[in-house]
């Protein structure tokens, strides 16, 4: 019988030890607000299950149903719940209070219009999205099975394809706050380099041409707050400056 | 009654893997077709799904769908319906390769084909050595599945109704299915989605249960608009406890874990899956799996404080494995159990994660009742895919990795029937203000109550008594006694509270619509798990350990009023002979 010795460096085993916190979450709802609020919630630690802000937002719902917040599969792929968390964008669900202090400030993402506390209009940053033409185009008829991709083709859709759509990265963009009907913003971006990328597509020269323009890409600025806020790792700026050499290797 | 009327030719309700692949067919023939969903397409949760799915493309040496069936019809412990399983093995390749052309990016193998993982319960010729028939993409299958899914909807122009929540079915005036009761999330505002055909592909109900895997939109609202048209529910007690949740999160790791060369261990180190299930071991199908660490963990050789969790060793497989391979897994070991797994095993426990029964469908996706001499009837203008769905390719439990096919795989077929159907000619349901009343009842009811109960403490009452009497083990009297708390919550629902009415996307308003749904799922469970006197794959019984055939090779109904019932399982096939009743390893 196989024997292996176990050992068990850290895990959830242990409770975290109780601690008091204060939030402060950004309230308005336009059926009873004139205009926003900060509302501070206290709350032990103890009162609830798990480490997440998620888990708190969940907890403090219970208190005051009112609270007005997205979420879904609470691990962070379906990305529901980005928001901002002590200044910065992140998924609720996988960020843990344990990282903060006892006072934090929950906000919703900036630069979309709010609809209620801590849920903000989408629309624009779908919009954007759906400019990149995200969708597989092959002009060629299809093979009876697969269309074959080399481990090495398909590796170049790693850290692109991988995207949840959370709109952290495009509203930490200051180009996107200052044009969002105009620049596409990273997670487009990021989502129309990956067709580009995939080598199973035949109409890389067209997006790269409804690239051209002063603004649907020109208009990032490599600030790279994407970079810095995406929950998944991934690296819009980088498949920004790839969209930018396809374009160059497109025209010589 | 003012209300006003959107009329489509199809509406469908759900947009996961089923409710995308369907409004895809029918959007790409040119139906005039609405996808509803209360999330955005993207954030439904066919999205957390990892480890891939099954076809017999032979990418790894010779396969063959019979082989794929058989796995399934024996994982399903019999109960399984195998014409049901015989149309979705057979479609499988096909499906994956529709799915390939649509872009979803695949991992590939050494000859650029789809890479193809070994995983629970899959076989080579009828039961021999292990299959590696799960086609995957790393280990994030089903989010490249439903982003591939949703960015060819978005080609097709699907007109979506995001963030809208589907109240109730209305029924037309001559029995049938005439459409929906819609809220806008957003705004509060509520329209008749009047239609020629509805398709229900609303998804699982796994936040029945305390600790589940499932999503937190997972509350089976399908379920319960079926329950409250008059309509059946099938083998309500056939639940699937993943055997790797992550202990105390319920977070899920994929079985590829295992495929990939991963195996549990119990306090001593030992291997104990080779005791229990020496052939397949570790991928021994889930109920075995569950049970087996269930039984480590009753006896004492679990680990933690309280004892109630085993191990997932995945370091001896290598950090680039992992890395290539794995790669979600590693980021959620580390982010819910502190846990690097290129040196340390994860801390796991079964954990509720599937749901094998729901609407009785055919494989056309066509919703079937049952009349009074309990004969098959298709009701009119609805249709069922997915996991709310029982077709039933899943019977008593479910491979790995063939959710995901049940989902393309009939979402298509429904999708394909409908237009065939709608090519032919289905007249609109004529709708009358009494039926229209009857479907907003629900939603009335919760908007002009004014005092009673707040509906979280009914809700936490039920995960609680799901959680203890309804778990991998399962018992006569505890389960009576959970029944009858269930049926007091149930009351105690009946006259809660919604205290904030605003409009705007008022989050309460739908958990309080969502709570109905889940606590007509988790009653219908209960009396259907407690009326199955026998244990059949995910359906374990202390007082009746043993599979009984003579009295329980059929599937159990559920009426939302109470009645019960039963339907034959199917041994319909057509291509290839049944495989016939045997004994599987327990």
């Amino acid at each position: 019988m196989a024997k292996t010795n176990v050992t068990l460096t850290s895990s959830n085993a242990g409770m975290p030890e109780d601690r008091q916190l204060t939030v402060s979450i950004y309230r308005y709802n336009p059926d009873v607000d004139k205009k926003p609020y900060t509302q501070d919630y206290d709350i032990h630690t103890s009162e609830f299950q798990g480490v997440m802000m998620l888990d708190l937002l969940e907890a403090l719902k219970i208190k005051d149903p009112t609270l007005g917040f997205r979420r879904s599969c609470s691990e962070g792929v379906c990305g529901s719940d980005g928001m901002n968390i002590n200044g910065k964008n992140r998924l609720a669900c996988v960020t843990s209070y344990l990282d903060f202090s006892n006072h934090i400030t929950i906000r919703p993402l900036p630069g979309l219009p709010v609809v209620r506390d801590l849920i903000v209009d989408m629309t624009q940053f779908y919009k954007q999205y759906e400019k990149a033409k995200p969708f597989l185009q092959n002009k060629n008829d299809p093979p009876v099975r697969e269309r074959l991709q080399s481990i090495e083709e398909r590796n170049k859709l790693d850290g692109l394809y991988e995207c949840i759509l959370c709109a952290c990265c495009t509203t930490s963009c200051p180009s996107f706050w200052w044009n969002p009907d105009k620049f596409m913003g990273p997670a487009a971006l990021l989502w129309a380099y990956r067709f580009v990328a995939d080598s199973r597509d035949t109409q890389k020269a067209e997006r790269l041409e409804a690239l051209e323009d002063p603004f649907s890409m020109f208009r990032c600025r490599t600030i790279m707050n994407c970079v810095d806020v995406c929950p998944k790792g991934l690296n819009p700026t980088k498949a920004i400056a790839h969209l930018r050499d396809e374009m160059l290797k497109d025209t010589s | 009654m003012s209300l006003s009327e959107h009329v489509f030719d199809a509406v469908i309700i759900g947009a996961g893997g089923a409710g995308q692949r369907a409004a895809l067919q029918l959007a790409q023939s040119g139906k005039k077709v609405a996808m509803v969903s209360k999330v955005f397409p993207t954030r439904s949760h066919t999205v957390a799904a990892q480890g891939g799915i099954n076809a017999a493309l032979g990418n790894s040496g010779p396969d063959n769908w019979r082989w794929h069936m058989y796995d399934t019809v024996m994982g399903a412990d019999f109960l399984g319906d195998q014409d049901a399983i015989e149309y979705m093995c057979k479609h499988a390749p096909d499906t994956i390769i529709e799915l390939e052309h649509m872009g979803l990016p695949f991992s590939r193998n050494e000859q650029g084909k789809i890479y193809q993982r070994a995983f629970g319960g899959q076989t080579l010729n009828f039961g021999g050595d292990l299959a590696h028939r799960t086609c995957a993409a790393a280990d994030r299958t089903g989010h490249a599945m439903l982003h591939t899914l949703y960015q060819k909807n978005v080609e097709a122009r699907t007109h979506c109704y995001n963030e809208w929540y589907a109240v109730d079915l209305v029924k037309s005036v001559n029995g049938g299915i005439a459409g929906v009761i819609a809220l806008c999330i957003e705004t509060g505002e509520v329209v008749f989605l009047k239609s020629r055909a509805t398709i229900l592909a609303t998804g699982g109900a796994g936040r029945i249960f305390q600790t589940t895997t499932n999503a937190h939109t997972c509350t089976g609202d399908g379920l319960g608009l079926v329950l409250r048209a008059g309509l059946p529910l099938q083998d309500m007690e056939m639940w699937q406890f993943h055997p790797t949740g992550i202990a105390g999160v319920g977070v899920l790791v994929t079985e590829g874990c295992r495929g990939e060369g991963g195996y549990l261990l119990n306090k001593n180190g030992e291997r104990f899956m080779e005791r229990y299930a020496p052939h397949l071991k570790d991928l021994s199908c889930r109920d075995v799996v569950s049970r087996s660490s269930m039984i480590e963990i009753r006896e004492g050789r679990g680990l933690g404080p309280k004892g109630d969790y085993v191990l997932l060793k995945l370091d001896h497989l290598g950090e680039e494995v992992l890395k290539e391979r794995l790669p979600t897994v590693m980021t959620l070991a580390k982010t819910f159990a502190g846990v690097d797994i290129t040196k340390a095993p994860i801390p796991v426990t079964p954990t509720c994660h599937y749901l094998m029964g729901g609407m009785p469908t055919n494989i056309n996706g066509e919703v079937l009742t049952v009349n009074k001499l309990g004969k098959d009837q298709i009701v009119p203008g609805l249709y069922g895919a997915g996991e709310c769905a029982s077709v039933s390719v899943h019977g008593a439990n479910r491979l790995g990795a063939n959710s995901l096919l049940d989902i393309v795989v009939f979402g298509r077929a429904a999708g394909l029937h409908l237009e065939a159907a709608l090519q032919s000619g289905i007249e609109m349901p004529q709708v009358g203000t009494a039926e229209l009343e009857e479907a907003m009842s629900r939603l009335n009811r919760w908007n002009f109550s004014q005092k009673g109960e707040d509906m979280h403490v009914i809700r936490t009452e039920m995960k609680m008594i799901m959680q203890k009497d309804f778990g991998v083990f399962r018992d006569g009297d505890t389960m009576n006694d959970g029944l009858k708390k269930l049926q007091a919550l149930k009351e105690r629902l009946a006259h809660a509270v919604l205290q904030d009415k605003s409009l705007t996307f008022n989050t309460a308003r739908i958990e309080a619509l969502e709570l109905d749904n889940m606590m007509e799922v988790a009653l219908s469970t209960a009396v259907s798990a407690e009326r199955r006197k026998e244990s059949r794959g995910g359906h374990s019984r202390i007082d009746f350990p043993d599979r009984d055939d003579a009295h329980w090779l059929k599937h159990s109904l559920y009426f939302g009023d109470g009645r019960v019932g039963e339907r034959q399982v199917s041994q319909k096939t057509k291509e290839t002979a049944p495989i016939e009743l045997q004994l599987r390893e327990h």
